[in-house]
């Protein structure tokens, strides 16, 4: 029997005024004035009438709330619609999970009692508004690709005397399981099977593969050989392990006379020599092996840290693609040796211009619009928001950058940092402990499958990801998160199972789900073999590939011996986990996936992980050039509150604000600062409450350099990441850094080149600053190709980007220096020398939107490393003698913006002189706005100068000023007044995008 | 009525170290740092899945102290701390009951806090804060009621993390619980509320409002039975090192040279309190 029970709340509900505001400055022909929004669960059971009410009951809060069972007519206030947003069939419904076991606990019903329940929020409008307006708000309310809208009017519902008594089940055609896939095709097809897919029984191809002519002829060889044609699976299971995704062939391949490749040369190259040269100061434990790159932290612990992208699920439901990419990255953490503790989150996200509401479809017939930069930031600022609160992991760290490049596809970075003990307890014959970074699955264990189960949501993600998107893209790519499931796996698995020596190996279930997770896993022993039938669903009628490759998220693979399968299970049970043997490992040297008891997939590991062809990629580097700007007449006071408003450099402490950054009780350098709240460039947390170190991390990105050069901005990246921790108390001696490669059209030459060069960069300035490279990752498919408002194609692919996050172990978190100045009277020096270096700067960038042409100059700011590595010394000598009261990293916006922060975060003046500022800069323009690096602003307390000097009398460093009591900022340059701000002023600018937000 | 020895009722014991339970489980989770606090304030804390409560109720016995601790208990779904709550009175009513009716002490924080009233222990109920947005900063909070969880404290400022903590309560129950005048058991202050927002350092410091989230009456924290239960939306286990304050950094660089910053943060008193309680 189908019941409906409404939840209403009975207060001025606080939600309502917000989406006033945000549907009354939609487009509408009319205003609204009310809503109400009320919680409806749909109940399909056989629960009695009393049963219902007693439910009811325990779904209300009856201080707030009200409920009514399958009436809303006379419910509520007068309205004239009511718009139902509940979810397609099929998607994961957290709440209504929840509401579900909620009920079987209070009856003491059995986990697989008959109750289904379908949750979605009611939206109850009136106003004077038309039918079209409804639709509009509606469209504002959902997204199409996983949730369903029902809109209808007071005179309907009165007719139907209410809604509609309808269970969305899932209603999965009746299909043959397996298909076989002949490869007896032309080329023509075989390229066709690679790019759109198998083709269903339907006519209808299941999506992209990202296989190419090269890839499917080996795959076709390989079959020819064993006599017969692939299944379905086989090549769904090779496209999904060869996918640029998982195997990061650009990274791998040759390319010009590059043997071994960029990882392998470069990246890897880098860490190796730098762990050799550290000698027994090394202090990389595991690093490009596991899912997260593993440090020490203390004799006792490592800290790990991985960052992730979630680029293409984040463009097409930015709030699921957003949560699913920091859920996951959590799960790099527990996935890390055998299991690290999530202790922090970072994000940093480049969106399209806020501003920029033009549309774009994906489609000629324009019926796949793209979401606009603005709804894509709301969504995927949500997603981080509940996505790292719900798990209760503080994120302490984060940046947002935007240019109108990233509004085909925006890049979504979420990283998390982890810890372990070094050691684990002793247990049975091993009595020192195993070493918690080793694992390694055994011929014979169990394949342990934990947390979610298993949908249509998710498939061919990993694959989807290494094309550009287009009108092909799938919408099953999306992904549901639910940081519960997930919060009580990881609670069950690194705060309980991982000390009692339960398993031997685990690893997250991301790209590919389990098809990739086992096939890893089979590795470590040498084959496996599963009942893909054991895998726990969340509907019937799934397809074997389907099952197999899914992406559903919240999932961990684990190896248990047979032996410890019981307690294991019991251990899950009990923390409210579902644990599931889908199979055993094996040494057989093959991957084995039967269904009901037939093979369906018999291919050799060797093939399935190594079968891939190698290729040589080639690259042609050109150029770029572009005109300097005219600045004689740009006013510079103008200009500097007008740096000041932008948004790549104005606080977001909206953003700050709406994440906990203090769950855990680590915090130490927190993500707003001082009493002006400014956003801190580095963050410092303490992840044991026993130990008196501290974590120190930071980024360094500069999206626009490499419109120049790519070389200097991976350069600039990583010193920047670097300058910044050290600036709030990190050490170069225990500092590590971690690549994030966003690029575009990889495959064109002159991408490649940049490419090279990029990577070239990161081997330089890892090696000269002794930073090893940890971790990394790549996305390199940052491409959109679609239609505009008129049907004309479009193409938009984003700036190449590099990301360069940094972690450091701090030895005394009471050493930590926060970037805003203090107190009256110090005084200010400037640290480092400024050159004549604005290409591609933030001012130049102004000036250019200004006039409408891309004048944005050449002298992108360049790395001399020697000089800065002085710098950085001095500085942690400093900051180590506590003689800086403030300490901040000059990066976008140069010497003005950095004064006008350290201000505004103080709510303290400032008097500045320009004058004899060490380097080569010329003119007024550079010394106020270039962003040349190895910089650091720092302001000292008059009794500590003395010693302070004596100390920085090596570097280059001046004396620029002090701290004033007038409460403005004042720049002086030949004795004449550059700029002079009140601080008040400049705070509410510093704010005012924020304050737009709130 | 069973028969229980129950430790803590025993004189000779009284010298062991006070106990707190520290329940976890379905998205609980400040209880490390929840525990890391009571333990830092002298006493005993363990923490204990409720599914394991469920299965070995009679381990209440032991404890003195039961602390709900913050988070996002089964991720909000049908409503802050109302999921949890059920589970709690679907299974172990009862035993909560006997607990509450010992010489006791429970708190809970925030998620902890959204929990006791949705088991209705405590007063009124928590809902959206009034901008609807998740928000984490610092508060001032003026003590009103009398509690053994906050002798010895007039002001303290502690930081919020929070989507849902607006306080709401209908009048007529407000009037009853914010009444002055000798309690049942001869206390002089029976107000049930523990504390109100306030605009106190951390609000000037930072120019902020003083009620973060709307709550009525500026209510941040109430109490029940006699004030041995309280129920805060703040967190005092995020301030309990000196370091945690914002207002550290500014502290530091303002520091006569030779003095050295306390290391304790305001917080840990809360805890001190209550093992303080069970050692007097």
């Amino acid at each position: 029997m189908i019941s409906r029970i409404y939840v209403i709340p009975k207060i001025k509900d606080s939600r309502e005024r917000l989406f006033l505001k945000s549907w009354n400055s939609l487009d509408i022909s009319g205003k609204v004035k009310f809503v109400k929004i009320v919680d409806s669960y749909l109940l399909d059971s056989s629960l009695s009438s009393d049963q219902i009410l007693k439910s009811a009951e325990i779904l209300t809060n009856p201080i707030i709330e009200k409920f009514s069972i399958n009436k809303i007519l006379n419910e509520v206030a007068k309205f004239n619609y009511i718009i139902e947003i509940g979810f397609l069939p099929g998607v994961t419904d957290n709440v209504g999970n929840t509401a579900r076991e909620t009920i079987l606990d209070l009856f003491h019903l059995r986990k697989d009692s008959n109750l289904k329940i379908y949750t979605s929020k009611i939206f109850i409008i009136s106003g004077s508004i038309k039918l079209k307006d409804v639709q509009k708000i509606a469209l504002s309310l959902y997204n199409p690709l996983i949730e369903r809208a029902y809109i209808t009017d007071v005179k309907e519902i009165t007719k139907m005397r209410g809604l509609p008594q309808k269970a969305p089940e899932v209603i999965l055609e009746k299909r043959t399981p397996v298909l076989f896939v002949s490869l007896n095709v032309s080329d023509e097809e075989l390229k066709k099977i690679g790019r759109e897919g198998v083709m269903d029984e339907n006519g209808v191809r299941r999506g992209p593969l990202a296989l190419d002519l090269e890839s499917m002829k080996v795959i076709q060889e390989y079959f020819k050989k064993l006599g017969r044609n692939p299944k379905d699976i086989e090549i769904e299971s090779l496209a999904q392990t060869w996918s640029e995704h998982c195997k990061h062939t650009i990274f791998a391949n040759q390319i010009d006379d590059i043997k071994d490749g960029l990882y392998k040369t470069y990246i890897k190259g880098a860490t190796n020599l730098i762990r050799k040269q550290k000698g027994y100061k090394d202090f990389c434990v595991s690093v490009f092996s596991d899912n997260s790159g593993g440090i020490i932290f203390d004799n006792d612990y490592l800290i790990t840290h991985k960052v992730e992208t979630h680029n293409s699920p984040s463009a097409l439901d930015p709030f699921g693609g957003a949560i699913t990419g920091i859920v996951g990255v959590n799960r790099d953490t527990i996935g890390f040796g055998l299991g690290a503790k999530p202790v922090a989150n970072i994000y940093g996200f480049c969106f399209g211009n806020v501003e920029n509401d033009k549309a774009l479809y994906r489609d000629k017939e324009k019926k796949q619009k793209m979401f606009p930069p603005k709804r894509i930031m709301d969504g995927v600022i949500k997603g981080v928001n509940v996505g790292g609160n719900c798990s209760g992991i503080p994120t302490v760290s984060g940046f947002v950058k935007y240019d109108d490049r990233f509004r085909g596809k925006p890049l979504i970075f979420v990283g998390t940092v982890g810890i372990i003990p070094r050691n684990l307890p002793p247990s049975g014959e091993d009595k020192l402990g195993k070493l918690s970074h080793e694992k390694s699955a055994e011929a014979g264990d169990y394949i342990v499958v934990v947390g979610g189960r298993v949908g249509a949501d998710g498939i061919h993600g990993a694959t989807f990801s290494s094309v550009t998107m287009d009108s092909t893209s799938p919408a099953t790519a999306v992904q549901i998160g639910d940081p519960i499931t997930q919060k009580k796996l990881s609670d069950a698995i690194v705060k309980e199972a991982r000390g009692m020596d339960l398993y031997n190996s685990i690893t997250d279930n991301g790209a590919g789900g389990i098809s990739c997770s086992i096939a890893e896993m089979a590795k470590e022993c040498g084959g496996a073999v599963v009942d893909l039938e054991k895998v726990p669903l969340k509907y019937s009628g799934l397809q074997p590939w389907q099952i197999w490759i899914s992406e559903s998220q919240e999932r961990m693979t684990l190896s248990v011996p047979k032996k410890k399968w019981t307690l294991w299970n019991r251990l899950m049970e009990s923390h409210g986990v579902e644990a599931t043997v889908v199979g055993e490992f094996t040494d057989s040297g093959r991957c084995v996936v039967k269904y009901e008891n037939k093979t369906i997939m018999d291919i050799d590991l060797e093939f399935l992980h190594n079968g891939l062809p190698k290729r040589r990629l080639e690259s042609e580097s050109i150029v770029y050039t572009f005109l300097k700007p005219k600045t004689e007449k740009v006013s510079k006071s103008e200009i500097f509150e007008e740096l000041l408003k932008n948004k790549n450099i104005n606080g977001y402490s909206f953003i700050s604000k709406q994440y906990d950054h203090e769950v855990q009780a680590s915090s130490v350098l927190k993500p707003l600062s001082g009493r002006g709240q400014i956003n801190t460039d580095a963050q410092v947390f303490r992840p044991l409450l026993s130990s008196e170190k501290g974590v120190v991390l930071s980024t360094g990105i500069y999206p626009s350099y490499g419109d120049i050069s790519a070389y200097h901005m991976s350069a600039c990246a990583i010193d920047t990441a670097i300058r910044n921790a050290i600036s709030a108390g990190g050490t170069l001696s225990h500092l590590a850094i971690l690549d994030n490669f966003c690029w575009c059209s990889s495959y064109n030459k002159n991408r490649l080149a940049q490419l090279v060069e990029s990577v070239k960069a990161c081997y330089d300035y890892a090696v000269g600053y002794g930073t090893p490279l940890i971790s990394g990752k790549d996305s390199m498919f940052n491409d959109f190709k679609g239609y505009d408002e008129k049907g004309n194609p479009v193409a938009i692919s984003i700036p190449p980007t590099l990301l360069i996050s940094a972690i450091g172990v701090m030895k005394d978190i009471k050493k930590t220096i926060s970037p805003e100045f203090k107190n009256i009277g110090d005084s200010i020096y400037l640290l480092g020398e400024t050159h004549d270096e604005l290409g591609a700067s933030e001012y130049y960038k102004i000036l250019a939107e200004k006039n409408k042409n891309n004048a944005i100059g050449n002298n992108v700011p360049k790395v001399d490393l020697e000089k800065n590595i002085e710098t950085y010394l001095t500085l942690e000598e400093v900051i180590e003698k506590e003689l800086v009261n403030s300490s901040l990293s000059l990066t976008s916006g140069g010497l003005a913006i950095a004064l006008a922060k350290a201000s505004i975060g103080g709510m303290l003046g400032c008097d500045i002189s320009l004058d004899k500022i060490p380097g080569t800069s010329s003119s007024i323009d550079s010394l106020l706005f270039s962003e040349s690096q190895g910089r650091i602003l720092v302001s000292v307390s008059p009794k500590n100068i003395n010693k302070f000097e004596k100390i920085i009398k090596d570097i280059h460093f001046k004396k620029i000023g002090n701290v004033s009591k007038d409460n403005k900022i004042t720049i002086k340059y030949n004795n004449k007044k550059v700029i002079e701000k009140n601080i008040k002023r400049m705070f509410d600018i510093y704010h005012s995008f924020s304050n737009k937000m709130e | 009525m069973k028969k229980i020895k129950i430790k803590s009722y025993n004189p000779t014991l009284k010298i062991k170290k006070p106990k707190a339970i520290v329940l976890s489980g379905y998205g609980l989770n400040c209880e490390e740092e929840t525990k890391f606090a009571f333990e830092y304030a002298g006493g005993k804390a363990d923490i204990i899945h409720i599914n394991e409560l469920i299965a070995r109720p009679k381990i209440l016995f032991d404890y003195d102290i039961m602390a709900f601790p913050g988070g996002f208990s089964f991720g909000d779904d049908t409503g802050s701390g109302k999921a949890y709550a059920n589970k709690m009175r679907n299974h172990l009513s009862k035993e909560l009951e006997e607990f509450l009716s010992r010489d006791t002490l429970v708190i809970g924080i925030c998620n902890g806090f959204q929990i006791l009233t949705s088991l209705g222990i405590l007063p009124g109920a928590l809902t959206y804060n009034k901008n609807a947005k998740y928000i984490d900063r610092w508060v001032d909070l003026k003590v009103i009621g009398r509690s053994p969880w906050l002798t010895g404290i007039k002001n303290i400022s502690l930081p919020i993390a929070h989507g849902e903590g607006r306080y709401i309560i209908d009048n007529g129950k407000y009037k009853k619980m914010s009444a002055k005048g000798r309690s049942t058991s001869g206390g002089k202050n029976s107000n049930q509320v523990a504390f109100i927002y306030t605009k106190g350092d951390i609000c000037k410091y930072q120019n902020l409002e003083k009620n973060p989230n709307g709550a009525m009456h500026d209510i941040g924290g109430v109490l029940g039975y006699n004030g041995r239960v309280l129920g805060m939306m703040p967190h005092p286990e995020r301030a309990m090192f000196y370091h945690h304050s914002p207002l550290w950094p500014q502290t530091k660089a303002s520091l006569v040279r030779g003095k050295q910053i306390k290391k304790e943060g305001v917080g840990l008193q809360i805890f001190k309190n209550a093992i303080n309680y069970f050692k007097k």
